[in-house]
C-alpha cells in the first residue's frame, strides 16, 4: 500500500481541519488557491509532482463547496502527460473536477483517443474511464466506434472490456442517435455468453439500457438472460470471489431480472418454463437471515423477482404467493423492507385481480401511515391513494383527514390534493364531498392549493341539489371563531351565489350573510378583497327589492374601495356601484354563475404533472401508467364527461366587465376548441376515457351548448377571437389534459418571418424548426425535444400537405428518448403559388396522456419570395407591360392596421418584399419587388405598388403585378392579410390571417379575406 | 443508474463526491447541502431510503460517515445499499480497518478505488480481489515512476529536457 506520500496536500488538509470555524477556513482556502494561481501561472518552474499536488488540492477545495474557477486547463493538461502517475492524476481530477458540458474537455478528445487506440492497456483504462463517466457528445461522435471495437476485441482482457461496456452505455445512452448499434442484437448475444463475471456484468448493465429503448431487436438475447439467470441460481461456473455473502452476484442476477422486464412478454416455452422455476426458486427459498447484508442482497434479488412476475403477469398461483410475500414484509419490523413492501405493493395493485387481496392488509398500511419514517409514510400514502375505490373510499379519505392534523409539513399539500382527488373521484355521495373538501381547508388551508376550492365551487355550481347543502356548510364555518382564508373565500363565494336558498333559515337573512362576511374583510388580504365584493353584489342582487339599510352599508363598502390602490378591487368597487344603482337590471347583469363545462379534473391533472416530473424511464413504469387506466376502467364508473378546470373560474364572469386578459379567453376558447372537436372524433380509446372517470358524472353539454357558454363567458364582441382560436392550429386531443406552453399562433407567425425558432412546446416536448430555403426548395429540419425524464411513446408526425407543396417528412421514431432530441428533415417543394399551409399533425403519449396536436407549418407565401431590387428603368417597362387583370390587380383595402409608412416599409421588407424607394414620385407611396420562386412558375418578377392616404391610414390602394395571374391574386391576397392585421408577440391572436386548413376538408373553400371583410 | 456519490461526515462536512449525471459547480453545492439536511436528521432506525426530488436516494451510515448514493426512482434500492457495503469493505481492506481520517487525508485513493468499482453510474466490478489486484498494480506503476524519477541519470536527462518539454506543452494547447 502507498499511501498520500504528498507531504504538501496532507499539510493542506490538516490546515483545514485545524480551522476553528467556517471564516478561518474560508482565509486558507483563499490562501492556497492565490497561492495555486500564482504557480499556475508562471508554469515554468513547477514539477510534475506539483502539478500533481496542486490540481489535487484544487480539487479538494472544489469538493469542500468552494468555487474553483481556473486550473481546470492544467487539470486536462496532466492527462497527456507521458508517464503514468501524471496522467493518472490528469484522468481523475479531470473526470472530478469537470461535467461533460464543459469545454475544455473538448481540447482533450485527441489525447484520450490515442490512448483508447493505444496499445498501453492502463492507459486504456484511464481514458475508458473518463469516458464512461463524463463524456459528452463530442465524445460519442469520436469515439463510439473506438470503444465498440474494444468491447467486441477477443485479445482485450477483461479489465478493459468490463470499461468499454460501461463507457459505450455512457455514451449511447446520453446520444442514442450517434452511437449506431444497428445489428447488435447478434453482438450483444454473444457478449451474454461472456464467462467472465466482470465483463458479463457491465455487458448486462449495457444491455438493459439498449433493451429500454428498442427490446424488439434483441429477442435473440432473450434466452441468452434466462440462461445467466440459470447459471447463477445454480451457482455453477461462479468463481468464490463473485460471490456476496454467498450469494452468486447478486447484482447481476438483478440486473439481468430488469433486462427481462423490457420484453412484454417471454413466448418460447421451454425458456419460460426454466424463467419460471429460477423465479419460484427465489420466491420460495428467500429466508431472513441474521446477517444485515446477506439479508439485503436476497431480498434485492427477491424484490427483482417479484417486479418480473408481476411484469409477466405469471399464474395465479404464483401472483397469489406474491401478494403474500408483500403482505408480510409490510407487517415486518425492518424498516428497509417494509418500505419496499408497500412500494411493490403499490406497484402490484396494476395487476388484475389482486386488488381485492391487497385490500385485506389495508389496516396494516393505515398503520404504516403513522410510521415514524417519513420515506416509509409516503409510500403508505401513495399505496392508500392508489387502492383507494368506491368501496373503501370512505373510511380511507377520513383516515387521511385525520392524519391531516398531525402530519408533517413536507407532506401535507400532497397529503391534501390526494384527499381531494379521492373524494372527488369516489364520493357515494356529493354533500360527503362537500364536506371533505370544507373539512380539508378547515384543517390544512395553508395547504389546500387554489384549485381545490376552485373544483368544489364547480361542482356545487353545477348541481342544483348540492347548492342549499353547501350554502349552508359555508355559513357553519363562518361562525368559528378563527377560518383559514381560503375558507373565506370558498365561504364568500358560495354565500354570494347561493346564500338566497337557505334565506328563510336563522341567521340567515342577507344582512346577517353580509354582517358575518363583512366581519372577514378587515383580515384578509389582497386577492380576496375582490371575492368578497362581488360577493356583496350579488347579495344585493339577489335581495329584491333592496333592503334600504343592507344597500347603504354596501354601497359605503363599494364607494371606500373605489379610491383602493389595487387597480382590480378599485375597478370591481368602482363597476359594482355603478351597476348596484341600476336597480332592477341588475338581476340579469350579476345573473348566477352559468354551469361550467365538463373537463377532466384539474386536480388530477396536476397530480400527474408532478408525477410526470419525476417519472423515471422503465418498463415498470410505463407498464403502470398504462395499466394505471385499465384499472380504472374496470372500476365500472358511469363515464363522467371529464370535469372542467379551473381557468373559467374567475369570480367575475359578468361579460361587461371581465377582467381577464384576453389570453385567459383564448386558452378557455381553445380548450372548447379541443372537446368540441372531441365530440366529433370518432371512438376515442377506453384508455384515454378511463381518466376521465368519475362517479360524480355530470351531463356533458352538446357541443353548441358548450360554445354558446363560451360565448357567454367572453361577451360576444369576441366571436373574432373565438373563431381564431377554433382556427388555432392546436387542436387539443380527448383527454387535452397538455396545455402547449405559450402561444402556439404566435409561435407561428414569428416563424412565418424568421427560419428558425420552436414552433410549439408543451411541458413533455419541444419542437424546434429550422429552415432552409432555396428558390422554389426548402429544407427543414424539426427538432423534436423531450422535456422529461421519461420516454415519450407512440410519437407520430403526420404532414397534411396543401396541393401545391411537395413535402417529405422523414420517419419520425416512434420513441422519443427522455431528454434526447431527435431530427427530422422536411423536405419542402413549392409546385405553384398558393397561401394554402400544411398542417403537421403530431402526436404522441406520455403516461396515459395522448397529446395530438394540428401545427400549421411555416412554409408560407413569403418563404419562396427573393428580395431583389429594381432600377427604374427595369421597373417601369415591366410595370406597363402587365396591363390590366388579371396579371395585374388593383384592390381598395380599407380596415387597415393604421401604421407610419416607415413601419409598411419595413414590414414588406420582412416578407422579401423588397421596397424600392425613389421609384415612386409620390411619398406616401410604397414601391416594392420581390422574385417568387416555384416549380410551374420559375423565377417570376413580381411587383407592388401602394398608395396610401396620409390623411386616413387605415385604407389604401394595392397594385400587384405579376407575369402568372394566380401568382397575382395570391400574392394581393397574401399582403392584404399582413396589412390588416400584423400578428405581433404583445397581441394575442388577431382574427385571422392565415387559417389552418381543417385536416379533411380540402383547404382554401373558405376565403380568409371573405371571412375577415364579414367579421370587420 | 447511481447519479452521484456522496459521503458526508456526521457533521456534514462533504469528505467525499463523485458526480455521474451533470451538475453545475452551483447544484453540486445545492445538492449537497440539501441532502446532508435531510439525511443526517434522520433517526438511526429508519430505512435506508430517502425520497428527494423525483428520485431516491439510499445512505447508510459506517461510524461516523453517511455514504449516500442518488438513484433512480425505480432503481433496485438493496442492491444499492449493498453497492456501498461492497464499496466500504474494499475500502476497509486497503486501508486496513479504515476510519474517517483515511479517507480525508487519502481522499485521492479514495477516488482511484472508486473508478475500478463504478463507472458511468453502474456497477463495474463485483469482485473485491479484482479491484484489489488492480489497485495494487496502479501503486506499483507510481511507485515504479518515482523510483525512476529518483535515479541519477533520469534526474540529469531531466534537467536537459526541461526547457524544452515545457515549451511543447504549452505548444498542446493550441494544436488539440
Amino acid at each position: 500500500m502507498a499511501l498520500s506520500g504528498m507531504r504538501g496536500l496532507s499539510v493542506f488538509i490538516s490546515d483545514i481541519r485545524n480551522c476553528q470555524n467556517k471564516e478561518l477556513e474560508r482565509l486558507r482556502v483563499d490562501k492556497e488557491l492565490g497561492h495555486i494561481r500564482t504557480r499556475f501561472k508562471n508554469e515554468k518552474g513547477l514539477t510534475p509532482y506539483e502539478k500533481k499536488k496542486y490540481v489535487w488540492k484544487m480539487l479538494y477545495i472544489y469538493m469542500l463547496g468552494y468555487d474553483v474557477d481556473f486550473g481546470h486547463m492544467e487539470a486536462v493538461s496532466l492527462i497527456s502527460a507521458p508517464k503514468y502517475p501524471e496522467k493518472q492524476v490528469g484522468y481523475i481530477v479531470t473526470s472530478s473536477l469537470l461535467n461533460e458540458n464543459h469545454d475544455f474537455l473538448r481540447l482533450a478528445i485527441n489525447t484520450v483517443r490515442n490512448d483508447i487506440i493505444g496499445r498501453n492497456e492502463t492507459f486504456q483504462c484511464l481514458a475508458l474511464t473518463l469516458v464512461g463517466n463524463i463524456g459528452g457528445r463530442d465524445f460519442a461522435e469520436s469515439l463510439a466506434p473506438d470503444v465498440q471495437k474494444l468491447l467486441l476485441s477477443s485479445s482485450c482482457r477483461p479489465l478493459v472490456r468490463k470499461k468499454a461496456a460501461l463507457c459505450l452505455l455512457r455514451l449511447f445512452r446520453k446520444n442514442p442517435d450517434v452511437v449506431n448499434v444497428d445489428g447488435w442484437s447478434d453482438r450483444m448475444a454473444q457478449l451474454l455468453d461472456e464467462r467472465d463475471i466482470g465483463v458479463l456484468t457491465s455487458s448486462m448493465s449495457l444491455f438493459v439500457a439498449l433493451v429500454a429503448r428498442d427490446y424488439d431487436s434483441y429477442w435473440s438475447c432473450l434466452p441468452k438472460c434466462v440462461k445467466v439467470l440459470e447459471r447463477l441460481a445454480r451457482n455453477q461456473d461462479i468463481p468464490q470471489e463473485y460471490t456476496y455473502y454467498g450469494i452468486p452476484s447478486p447484482w447481476l442476477q438483478v440486473k439481468t431480472m430488469r433486462a427481462l422486464q423490457y420484453f412484454p412478454t417471454v413466448e418460447d416455452p421451454n425458456t419460460r418454463r426454466s424463467l419460471f422455476e429460477v423465479l419460484q426458486r427465489v420466491l420460495m427459498g428467500t429466508d431472513v437471515v441474521k446477517n444485515v447484508n446477506k439479508n439485503n442482497a436476497s431480498h434485492a434479488v427477491l424484490f427483482e423477482a417479484l417486479a418480473l412476475v408481476m411484469h409477466l403477469d405469471a399464474e395465479k398461483e404464483m401472483m397469489s404467493q406474491c401478494v403474500a410475500l408483500l403482505g408480510k414484509f409490510i407487517a415486518v419490523r425492518e424498516p428497509n423492507i417494509r418500505y419496499l413492501g408497500l412500494e411493490n405493493m403499490t406497484r402490484m395493485l396494476m395487476v388484475t385481480d389482486v386488488q381485492e387481496i391487497i385490500k385485506r392488509h389495508q389496516a396494516q398500511i393505515i398503520t404504516s401511515l403513522k410510521d415514524p419514517d417519513i420515506s416509509i409514510r409516503r409510500r403508505a400514502l401513495d399505496l392508500l391513494y392508489g387502492m383507494c375505490d368506491v368501496s373503501n373510499a370512505k373510511d380511507i379519505v377520513e383516515e387521511l383527514l385525520q392524519y391531516l392534523a398531525t402530519a408533517d409539513f413536507a407532506m401535507r399539500e400532497e397529503l391534501s390534493l390526494k384527499a381531494a382527488i379521492l373524494a372527488e373521484k369516489f364520493a357515494p355521495d356529493l354533500s360527503w364531498y362537500v364536506d371533505v373538501i370544507l373539512q380539508l381547508i378547515d384543517k390544512a388551508g395553508d395547504f389546500v392549493s387554489d384549485d381545490i376550492w376552485f373544483r368544489v365551487v364547480q361542482f356545487v355550481t353545477n348541481n342544483e341539489d348540492l347548492q342549499p347543502y353547501a350554502a349552508l356548510k359555508a355559513r357553519e364555518y363562518l361562525d368559528k371563531p378563527a377560518i383559514h382564508e381560503t375558507m373565506v373565500k370558498v365561504s364568500a363565494y358560495l354565500l354570494g351565489e347561493y346564500s338566497h336558498l337557505l334565506a328563510r333559515r336563522p341567521g340567515c337573512s342577507p344582512k346577517e350573510i353580509f354582517a358575518i362576511i363583512h366581519e372577514k374583510l378587515p383580515t384578509v388580504s389582497t386577492p380576496t378583497v375582490p371575492i368578497l365584493l362581488s360577493t356583496y353584489a350579488k347579495i344585493l342582487m339577489h335581495s329584491q327589492p333592496p333592503d334600504p339599510e343592507l344597500q347603504t352599508q354596501i354601497w359605503a363598502v363599494f364607494s371606500k374601495y373605489e379610491s383602493c390602490i389595487d387597480v382590480e378591487i378599485q375597478q370591481r368597487a368602482a363597476e359594482y356601484f355603478a351597476l348596484s344603482r341600476k336597480g332592477a337590471a341588475l338581476v340579469d347583469i350579476l345573473a348566477e354563475m352559468p354551469k361550467f363545462p365538463e373537463r377532466k379534473s384539474s386536480l388530477i391533472k396536476k397530480a400527474e404533472d408532478t408525477e410526470a416530473d419525476t417519472a423515471e424511464q422503465s418498463a415498470i413504469k410505463l407498464r403502470t401508467q398504462q395499466q394505471m387506466s385499465n384499472a380504472l376502467t374496470v372500476t365500472d364508473q358511469p363515464p363522467a364527461n371529464g370535469i372542467p378546470s379551473e381557468p373559467q373560474l374567475g369570480p367575475v364572469k359578468v361579460p361587461s366587465m371581465s377582467n381577464e386578459s384576453l389570453n385567459t379567453k383564448d386558452q378557455v376558447l381553445t380548450q372548447s376548441n379541443g372537446s368540441a372537436t372531441n365530440l366529433q372524433t370518432s371512438t376515442p380509446s377506453p384508455d384515454l376515457l378511463a381518466d376521465l372517470l368519475s362517479p360524480l358524472a355530470i351531463e356533458g353539454p352538446p357541443v353548441a351548448s358548450l360554445e354558446s357558454e363560451q360565448n357567454a363567458v367572453t361577451g360576444s364582441e369576441d366571436t373574432a377571437t373565438a373563431v381564431d382560436a377554433l382556427a388555432l392550429a392546436t387542436v387539443g386531443d380527448q383527454a387535452n389534459t397538455v396545455q402547449p406552453i405559450g402561444n402556439v399562433a404566435e409561435k407561428f407567425y414569428a416563424l412565418c418571418l424568421k427560419d428558425s425558432g420552436i414552433l410549439y412546446e408543451d411541458p413533455y416536448v419541444q419542437i424546434g424548426i429550422k429552415a432552409e430555403w432555396r428558390s422554389h426548395q426548402g429544407r427543414l429540419v424539426l427538432f423534436l425535444g423531450n422535456k422529461n425524464t421519461a420516454p415519450l411513446v407512440s410519437v407520430q408526425a403526420l404532414m397534411l400537405a396543401p396541393s401545391h407543396l411537395k413535402l417529405e417528412l422523414s420517419e419520425v421514431p416512434q420513441i422519443i428518448p427522455p431528454r434526447a432530441q431527435v431530427q427530422c428533415p422536411l423536405e419542402v417543394v413549392n409546385l405553384r403559388p398558393s397561401r394554402d399551409l400544411a398542417v403537421l399533425e403530431f402526436s404522441y403519449k406520455f403516461g396515459t396522456d395522448l397529446v395530438n396536436v394540428k401545427l400549421r407549418v411555416p412554409a408560407v407565401l413569403n418563404k419562396f419570395l427573393q428580395p431583389i431590387p429594381v432600377s427604374p428603368e427595369e421597373f417601369f417597362p415591366q410595370w406597363r407591360s402587365l396591363s390590366g387583370p388579371p396579371l395585374k390587380l388593383q384592390e381598395v383595402v380599407r380596415g387597415v392596421r393604421p401604421m407610419p409608412l416607415m413601419e409598411m416599409a419595413s414590414l414588406l421588407n420582412s416578407y422579401h418584399l423588397m421596397v424600392c424607394p425613389g421609384l415612386d414620385p409620390n411619398t406616401n407611396n410604397l414601391v416594392a419587388s420581390t422574385t417568387f420562386f416555384s416549380e410551374s412558375t420559375r423565377a417570376m418578377l413580381c411587383l407592388v405598388r401602394i398608395e396610401t392616404d396620409p390623411a386616413d391610414r387605415t385604407q389604401l390602394r394595392m397594385t400587384v403585378a405579376s407575369g402568372d395571374p394566380v401568382l397575382t391574386y395570391e400574392l394581393k391576397e397574401f399582403i392584404k392579410e399582413q396589412l390588416i392585421s400584423i400578428p405581433s408577440a404583445s397581441l394575442p391572436p388577431q382574427p385571422i390571417t392565415q387559417q389552418a386548413p381543417p385536416s379533411s376538408s380540402p383547404i382554401s373553400q373558405s376565403d380568409p379575406g371573405a371571412m375577415l371583410a364579414a367579421l370587420l | 443508474m447511481i447519479h452521484f456519490l456522496l459521503l458526508i461526515s456526521r457533521q456534514g462536512k462533504v469528505r467525499l463526491t463523485k458526480w455521474y449525471s451533470p451538475y453545475a459547480q452551483k447544484e453540486r453545492t445545492k445538492v449537497v447541502r440539501e441532502l446532508s439536511g435531510m439525511i443526517l436528521s434522520r433517526g438511526p432506525k429508519l430505512c435506508n431510503f430517502v425520497e428527494w426530488r423525483g428520485y431516491k436516494v439510499v445512505y447508510k451510515r459506517y461510524a461516523s460517515l453517511y455514504f449516500c448514493m442518488c438513484v433512480n426512482q425505480d432503481d433496485n434500492e438493496l442492491e444499492i445499499l449493498e453497492i456501498i457495503h461492497h464499496f466500504v469493505q474494499i475500502l476497509d481492506v486497503y486501508f486496513g480497518s479504515v476510519c474517517e481520517l483515511d479517507l480525508i487525508f487519502n481522499f485521492h485513493k479514495a477516488y482511484y478505488i472508486l473508478d475500478e468499482i463504478l463507472m458511468a453510474g453502474e456497477l463495474q466490478e463485483s469482485s473485491k480481489k479484482t479491484v484489489e489486484r488492480l489497485i495494487d498494480a496502479q501503486d506499483a506503476l507510481v511507485e515504479a515512476a518515482k523510483e525512476q524519477a529518483n535515479s541519477v541519470s533520469y534526474i540529469i536527462s531531466q534537467a536537459l529536457s526541461t526547457k524544452l518539454s515545457w515549451m511543447n506543452v504549452n505548444y498542446l494547447y493550441f494544436v488539440i
